[in-house]
C-alpha cells in the first residue's frame, strides 16, 4: 500500500481540475436555475484561446511569459463566448419553460464544437499544447509532474479569490441576494441582469484556467475535450450540492479521489480484479454520484430547497 | 395635501388574464393609504407593478412628479419607493445585519447607513439582539420586522407594505400595527395592503376597497370602517 499517498495526490490534482470547471455549472445554476450544458465547450474554447496565444508567440518564448499570456487569452475567449451565449441564447428564453434553455444549451455545445473548426480545421485531432519541461520532482515520496504545478497553485488561489469576492465585496453580496431571491434583490436596487452576466463570466474564467491546466497536463487540446470533462464537472457540482461554490470544489476533489483510488486499488479487492484500472475509473466516478444522490439527494453541501420551477 | 403617488387607470395582466382592470388612486404625502380587499383582488399585483416587478398593460403612474412607466425594477428604489413584499421575502441565508445592509444597497454614505441600522434596532430591539443570526431562523413576526426594517434602510419617500400582518399572532400583529403608527408619526408616507381591514383602516387616512381588479369604494379610513358593505364583506358582521 506504499503508493497510497501517490494515488491520493493524483486524485486531488485531477479533482481540482474538475472542481474549477464545476464552479461554472454551480454559479450559473445558483443564480438562474439553468444547467448550462455548453459549459464543457466554454472550457474547450478557453483551451483553444490559450493555444492561439501560444502559436502567436515567437518560438522559444519562455514559459514564464507564455503561460500568463495564454491564460489571459483563454480567459478572454471563454468569457466572451459565455457572456455572448448568455446575452443572445439564454436571456431571450428567460421565463420560458425550462426545457427550452436546456435544449438551447445542447445546441450551443454543438455550435461551439463546430465553430472551432473554422479556426482549427484539424481540431478533432489533438493539437499540441506546451508542457512545462523537466523531470517530475519528488515531494515527501510523491511524484509530481512539473505541469501540474500550475494547477496546484491556481486552483486554491482561484477558490480563495472567489470566496473573498462572494463574501466581502458589494457585487458578491448582490450575487448572494440574487441567488436567494431574485425579485427581492431587484427591490433592493440590484441589477440582476448584470449579476447573471457576472456569474457566467466568472464561471467561464475558471473554466479557462482549468483548460490551460488541462492542456499543460496532457500536452494537448482538441475540440472534444469538453465533453467528458464537462460531464464530470457537472457530476462534481451535483455531488457537492449544486448552487454551492465550495460544494463544487469539494465534489470535484471527491470525484478525483474516487477515480484515483479506484484506478489504484479496486483490482486488489478480491473478486473485483476485472473492474480496476484506468479503464473503469469513469464508472466508479458515476457510481459515487449515484450513491451520494441516494443517501443525500441535495449533495454534500447542498441545502434541501423546494424546486422553484 | 400633495399627492406623492398618483395612479391613473392602471391595468396589469398575466398573459390574457387581466388582474388589475383600470384602477386610479393617490397617496398623499405624510399619510397612510390602505388598499383592502380579499385574496385575488389585485392588491399585491398593484404593488408589484408600482415597484417595477410587473409591467403594466395600460395607465400611468406618477411618483414624486416623475412617470414610472419604463423604469426597471432595480432603479425604482433609488427614486425613493421601497417595497416590503408579501410573504416578507427576507434573504434567509444571510444574517439580519446583512439583510438590513442590502436594504441600503444603493447608498454610499457609510455613516448614515450605520446610523440607520442602529435605528432599525431601536425600532425592533429583537433584531439588534440577533444581528449575527441567519434571517431564515427568525419567527414569522421577526421576519416581518426585518422586512420592514430593510425597506426603511433606503430612507424611502414612500414605504409600501404588503400584508405585514399575514400569518402573525394577534400580539405580533399589534406590534406591527403600532410600528406603522410610529412610522407615520415620524413623517413616513405609507401605502399599506391588508386583508385585516379592521386594523388597517383604523390607522389609515385614506382607504380604497378593491374587488376583482377594480376599486369599488373609496373613503377615509374612518368612513370605510363605518360603511355597511365594508363591515359586511370584510369585518364579518351581518
Amino acid at each position: 500500500m506504499h503508493e497510497l499517498p501517490q494515488q491520493l495526490a493524483n486524485g486531488l490534482i485531477l479533482g481540482a481540475l474538475y472542481g474549477l470547471v464545476a464552479i461554472g455549472y454551480t454559479m450559473v445554476y445558483g443564480i438562474v436555475q439553468l444547467i448550462n450544458f455548453a459549459h464543457g465547450e466554454i472550457f474547450m474554447v478557453g483551451g483553444f484561446g490559450a493555444l492561439t496565444a501560444f502559436l502567436a508567440l515567437p518560438g522559444g518564448t519562455s514559459l514564464w511569459i507564455a503561460i500568463p499570456l495564454m491564460l489571459l487569452a483563454g480567459i478572454l475567449v471563454s468569457t466572451l463566448v459565455a457572456v455572448g451565449a448568455e446575452r443572445f441564447a439564454y436571456r431571450p428564453l428567460r421565463g420560458a419553460p425550462r426545457l427550452a434553455p436546456l435544449i438551447t444549451a445542447i445546441g450551443l455545445s454543438i455550435v461551439l464544437q463546430q465553430l472551432v473548426f473554422s479556426f482549427y480545421p484539424d481540431a478533432k485531432k489533438a493539437r499540441v499544447f506546451p508542457k512545462i519541461p523537466g523531470d517530475p520532482f519528488e515531494l515527501a515520496g510523491i511524484t509530481i509532474q512539473r505541469s501540474d504545478i500550475f494547477l496546484i497553485i491556481a486552483a486554491p488561489l482561484c477558490m480563495m479569490i472567489l470566496g473573498w469576492f462572494v463574501a466581502k465585496t458589494r457585487s458578491g453580496r448582490a450575487m448572494q441576494a440574487t441567488s436567494q431571491d431574485p425579485d427581492t434583490a431587484k427591490l433592493m436596487g440590484i441589477d440582476t441582469d448584470r449579476i447573471i452576466v457576472m456569474a457566467f463570466a466568472i464561471g467561464a474564467a475558471f473554466a479557462a484556467v482549468a483548460a490551460v491546466a488541462y492542456g499543460l497536463r496532457t500536452g494537448q487540446v482538441d475540440s472534444r475535450m469538453g465533453i467528458l470533462l464537462g460531464l464530470k464537472a457537472f457530476t462534481a457540482a451535483v455531488l457537492g450540492g449544486i448552487g454551492n461554490i465550495y460544494g463544487a470544489m469539494l465534489g470535484g476533489l471527491a470525484l478525483g479521489l474516487t477515480e484515483g483510488l479506484a484506478t489504484g486499488y479496486i483490482q486488489h479487492v478480491p473478486g473485483m480484479d476485472l473492474f480496476g484500472g484506468a479503464a473503469w475509473k469513469d464508472v466508479w466516478a458515476f457510481v459515487l454520484l449515484i450513491v451520494v444522490l441516494l443517501v443525500r439527494p441535495q449533495g454534500l453541501l447542498g441545502e434541501r430547497v423546494a424546486d422553484r420551477a | 395635501m400633495t399627492a406623492l403617488l398618483e395612479v391613473k387607470d392602471l391595468r396589469v395582466a398575466y398573459g390574457k388574464i387581466e388582474a388589475v382592470k383600470g384602477i386610479s388612486f393617490t397617496v398623499n404625502q405624510g399619510e397612510v393609504t390602505t388598499l383592502i380587499g380579499t385574496n385575488g383582488a389585485g392588491k399585491t399585483t398593484t404593488l408589484r407593478t408600482l415597484s417595477g416587478l410587473l409591467k403594466p398593460t395600460g395607465g400611468t403612474v406618477t411618483f414624486d412628479g416623475q412617470p414610472l412607466g419604463t423604469v426597471p425594477a432595480h432603479k425604482i428604489v433609488s427614486l425613493g419607493l421601497a417595497h416590503s413584499p408579501e410573504g416578507r421575502h427576507i434573504f434567509p441565508r444571510m444574517t439580519i445585519e446583512e439583510n438590513l445592509l442590502l436594504g441600503a444597497f444603493l447608498r454610499k454614505d457609510t455613516a448614515g447607513i450605520a446610523e440607520d441600522v442602529e435605528r432599525a434596532y431601536t425600532l425592533f430591539p429583537i433584531l439588534g439582539e440577533r444581528r449575527k443570526q441567519a434571517a431564515g431562523t427568525l419567527s414569522g413576526g421577526e421576519q416581518q420586522m426585518l422586512a420592514m426594517g430593510r425597506a426603511l434602510m433606503s430612507r424611502p419617500k414612500l414605504l409600501m407594505l404588503d400584508e405585514p400582518s399575514m400569518g402573525l399572532s394577534p400580539l405580533m400583529m399589534q406590534k406591527i400595527m403600532a410600528t406603522i403608527v410610529e412610522l407615520k408619526a415620524a413623517g413616513t408616507t405609507i401605502l399599506l395592503v391588508e386583508q385585516n381591514a379592521q386594523a388597517a383602516l383604523s390607522l389609515s387616512d385614506q382607504g380604497y376597497v378593491m374587488e376583482t381588479g377594480r376599486i369599488v369604494l373609496t373613503g377615509t379610513g374612518r368612513d370605510l370602517l363605518g360603511n355597511d358593505s365594508v363591515r359586511k364583506a370584510y369585518l364579518g358582521e351581518d
